[in-house]
């Protein structure tokens, strides 16, 4: 952290479905890092391939970033569509970057003092016989000028987008982005006041939640991943795709979700550790499958990625919804976790921490992610590798000594976890069982063995609940309003704070973020929120579920709810705004 | 190992002459004549009266949900493709709920032999129609006969791109046990559907009938000849028995350059992390 003054703008790019949008956004992500910012992006886009709008934000601060703004400073409009839909986000002192021959701007809909930077970008591209999919990159460079970056940054973060497309791709792209940066630079210079002047923090990375959480899969040793196609998990499953040869693993888009969940069960009953990915409506598919996953006592990690429901829902938007469905999935009692994530560096270690609760507890475990972190880049530290301890639990391997003649696959033990042995392990065998086991595996309708079964599976959930850690408090302890949230809405909640001191409205206010969600950390979670004088649950479903949740575990009411079920998620002046209305 | 190494101390739940003994037989048989320790192979059994047999025996197994033994048992073979994987499971298991999954992992050719008890009915929830029920028949869930013509698994099988498709009888065990091994030795996914008589349930698919309408596949018979194969497979009336259909295909983890040498269970890690870093960067 530097003590200089914090420099700070967010720039947003619209156009249709086609135009390159995700690209042109994710390289200006990469130059602001390079130019020493912090960032957070957010996308939005209808489920469509062409056509749509397109939007695509950045954040940028000398500070750390947390979640999207509002308003925007510099508003990149590829389309007429973009200026009318986002004409009233306009700060004061913002820029247009528009193109002036296909784009018609009305200078009363905006403050005098917002500058409208016309730029002819298809007369540009057309001057230098580029194609017309260039048009992005123009705009890239012209936005780079405007704010100061560096063209070197630029041109060099190009060349490592494209460099595996060859050098021609390379080429034509850097063209583009040089004639947009130098018609600013020779036409518009030094008309922005806000220019942003490199800062000085440490080599960074930019990373979505899902390539964290797919990267942490690969450092935990994760052998197979499998998959069915939704959003959005779906790039997840890409991203592990791309990475199963170089990293020699193996990632199986199966026939259905059915599918994806049973295969998981059955590679990791192989031995290996296994995760499947998907969305609230597959993991209806999978449902089935948890319940066979919690009964045979398997390992298996499981990702779940938000959108509003039910059914197809909103496929492309953000929800907290489907927690008390995790919580709830498959019939009867079994131990489950359920991890949630607030940005991408808790995306990574939770995932870590996932499979190694996954082998110690022999049990399913899942992430709990939304569209909204799963898609949204944020800037972040490289991951420190060497702080992860691989720990796959009681498992018997062939180089241990124990004596496997008398082996129980489901030992009933103190703490009710038994020892493990992978299929195949010369001198012994046994029976994984879907039906209620003995011991030995062997199904068993017996009085007393469901009852010992049913026992052992639930101390093992005892044992992690001991094992859970705190709760992340910020802010002070003693505060006059607590505010809570799950999963991804920690981003706006602490940005909404930090900038305010944590007061608002002269009062004192505290967060509790929520990441271990089931189950809960109960004494921990009722010894803050007894203090507090006033609790807001502020989450994306329209039930206020774990607010519920939290009344059943711990006896704390909450106070008041900020609820959001639009697909969008929470704004900072939103949280602002009710805490100031809830005084 | 004899046959009676592979027995636990549980004696089967089948009606006394279930065609499943019979099947339970030439399982044991052929793993004896392959020379098969209990772990040296695993089995998935699906739900019903064919995936009882998962009590019944000593071995790797693991009693899998109604329809999703196959799904089990590609996970289990992508984990650990030297493992001999043999998947144990009904005609509404495999053919009804889980037809999805039969489809696609004939599709994928995986190294799994699978063995279908056909009886034609339900016989774990008391004697309702299956799938490959003959058109017509009447059984509780359907007292005025079945609408839907019967499933044709093994047509479904050879034109789906499994690449060992047999059909044996529970009646005759010893060319069950030889249909079975031959499986084994297959590289590749291999169907063996198994003509078996519930003598409960089903009182028109007899031993008799089955004697009556079945014939053994000759030299005469080319199983790559796919054309004939299927000709033979469409017949109702008189029903092929022996390898309808063979062919040489990569299998799905002879597909998987990661796994040429080692399997991914034996694999050492050695992941270089921090590279994988640079293209967030």
């Amino acid at each position: 952290m530097n003590n200089l003054p914090q420099q700070t703008l967010t720039w947003k790019i619209g156009g249709e479905a086609g135009f390159g949008i995700m690209t042109v956004g994710l390289m200006f992500s990469k130059v602001s890092i390079r130019e020493g910012f912090h960032i957070f992006d957010y996308v939005e886009y209808p489920s469509l391939i062409r056509g749509g709008h397109n939007v695509y934000e950045v954040r940028v601060s000398s500070n750390e970033v947390y979640c999207q703004e509002r308003k925007v400073d510099i508003l990149v409009a590829l389309n007429q569509e973009t200026v009318s839909l986002h004409k009233d986000e306009m700060k004061d002192d913002s820029v247009i970057i528009y193109d002036n021959e296909k784009t018609k701007i009305s200078a009363t809909d905006f403050a005098p003092s917002v500058i409208l930077l016309a730029v002819p970008i298809a007369k540009i591209i057309k001057e230098a016989g580029a194609s017309l999919v260039m048009q992005n990159n123009v705009a890239l460079g012209a936005s780079c000028a405007v704010i100061g970056f560096s063209k070197e940054t630029m041109l060099l973060v190009i060349k490592d987008m494209f460099l595996d497309k060859g050098e021609q791709v390379v080429k034509d792209n850097s063209i583009a982005a040089t004639l947009g940066y130098d018609y600013v630079s020779n036409n518009y210079k030094d008309k922005f006041a806000k220019k942003l002047t490199p800062s000085k923090t440490n080599d960074q990375i930019v990373l979505t939640g899902n390539e964290a959480i797919g990267l942490a899969a690969l450092a935990s040793d994760c052998r197979f991943y499998c998959a069915y196609p939704m959003s959005p998990s779906s790039s997840l499953l890409h991203f592990m795709a791309a990475k199963a040869d170089e990293c020699g693993i193996v990632v199986k888009h199966a026939e259905d979700e059915i599918a994806v969940i049973n295969m998981g069960i059955g590679a990791s009953y192989g031995g290996i550790r296994a995760m499947v990915g998907t969305s609230g409506g597959g993991f209806s598919l999978m449902v089935e499958g948890l319940g066979l996953a919690g009964l045979t006592e398997t390992s298996l990690v499981i990702f779940e990625g938000q959108r509003p429901g039910p059914a197809t829902g909103l496929p492309t938007w953000t929800a907290q919804a489907d927690l008390e469905f995790l919580m709830h999935a498959a019939q009867d009692e079994f131990p489950r976790i359920i991890l949630s994530p607030g940005d991408v560096e808790e995306a990574f270690w939770l995932t870590v921490e996932a499979f190694n609760l996954a082998d110690i507890y022999q049990t399913p475990v899942f992430i709990l992610s939304d569209k909204y972190l799963a898609e949204s880049h944020k800037s972040a530290a490289p991951f420190d590798f060497t702080k992860i301890k691989i720990d796959r639990g009681k498992l018997i391997t062939s180089g241990n000594t124990t004596d496997l003649s008398k082996y129980l696959r489901y030992q009933d033990t103190s703490d009710g976890i038994s020892p493990r042995v992978i299929v195949g392990t010369k001198g012994t065998y046994f029976l994984t069982n879907s039906y209620e086991h003995e011991e030995n595996g062997l199904s068993t309708e017996d009085s007393s063995q469901r009852i010992k079964q049913v026992n052992k599976r639930a101390r093992k959930l005892v044992l992690y609940e001991n094992n859970l850690p705190a709760p992340n408090l910020y802010g002070d302890m003693d505060s006059d309003i607590t505010l809570i949230a799950w999963g991804s809405t920690k981003g706006p909640v602490i940005s909404a704070l930090a900038q305010n001191n944590y007061v608002i409205a002269g009062k004192t206010v505290n967060f509790l973020h929520l990441n271990h969600v089931w189950p809960l950390p109960r004494k921990a979670i009722s010894n803050i929120l007894s203090r507090s004088k006033k609790r807001i649950m502020i989450e994306g479903n329209s039930t206020g579920q774990m607010g519920k949740v939290l009344r059943r575990e711990t006896g704390v009411v909450v106070d008041d709810y900020l609820l959001k079920y639009d697909g969008r998620p929470f704004y900072e002046d939103e949280i602002i705004d009710k805490v100031t209305k809830s005084l | 190992m004899i046959v009676a190494d592979y027995q636990t101390n549980r004696f089967p739940t089948w009606c006394p002459g279930c065609g499943d003994f019979g099947i339970w037989g030439a399982l044991k048989t052929s793993w004896v004549k392959m020379g098969w320790n209990p772990w040296d192979f695993a089995i998935v059994f699906g739900i019903g009266c064919s995936g009882n047999m998962a009590d019944f025996i000593k071995v790797y197994g693991f009693h899998s949900l109604h329809g999703r033994a196959l799904p089990n048992a590609v996970g289990l073979k992508i984990a650990n493709h030297k493992l001999p994987v043999v998947v144990v499971a009904g005609d509404g298991d495999c053919y009804g709920e889980g037809g999805n999954h039969f489809i696609h992992t004939c599709r994928g050719n995986h190294d799994i032999s699978l063995v279908v008890h056909d009886n034609r009915v339900y016989g774990l929830t008391t004697g309702q129609v299956a799938p490959t029920a003959t058109q017509g028949f009447k059984s509780k869930s359907t007292p005025d006969g079945i609408i839907e013509v019967r499933i044709n698994p093994l047509a479904l099988a050879i034109t789906q791109g499994a690449t060992f498709v047999a059909q044996g009888f529970a009646g005759d065990i010893p060319h069950l046990t030889q249909l079975l091994i031959d499986s084994y030795n297959h590289r590749g996914f291999s169907v063996v559907n198994v003509l078996q008589p519930c003598v409960t349930f089903n009182k028109i698919n007899t031993y008799m009938y089955y004697r009556e309408h079945t014939y053994k596949l000759d030299s005469s018979h080319n199983p790559q000849d796919k054309i004939s194969a299927l000709t033979k497979v469409m017949d109702d009336e008189r029903i092929p028995l022996g390898i309808l259909y063979k062919e040489e295909r990569k299998t799905y983890e002879q597909s998987l350059n990661q796994i040429a040498t080692n399997t991914l269970v034996e694999k050492p890690y050695n992941l270089n992390l921090n590279s994988l870093l640079n293209e967030f960067k």
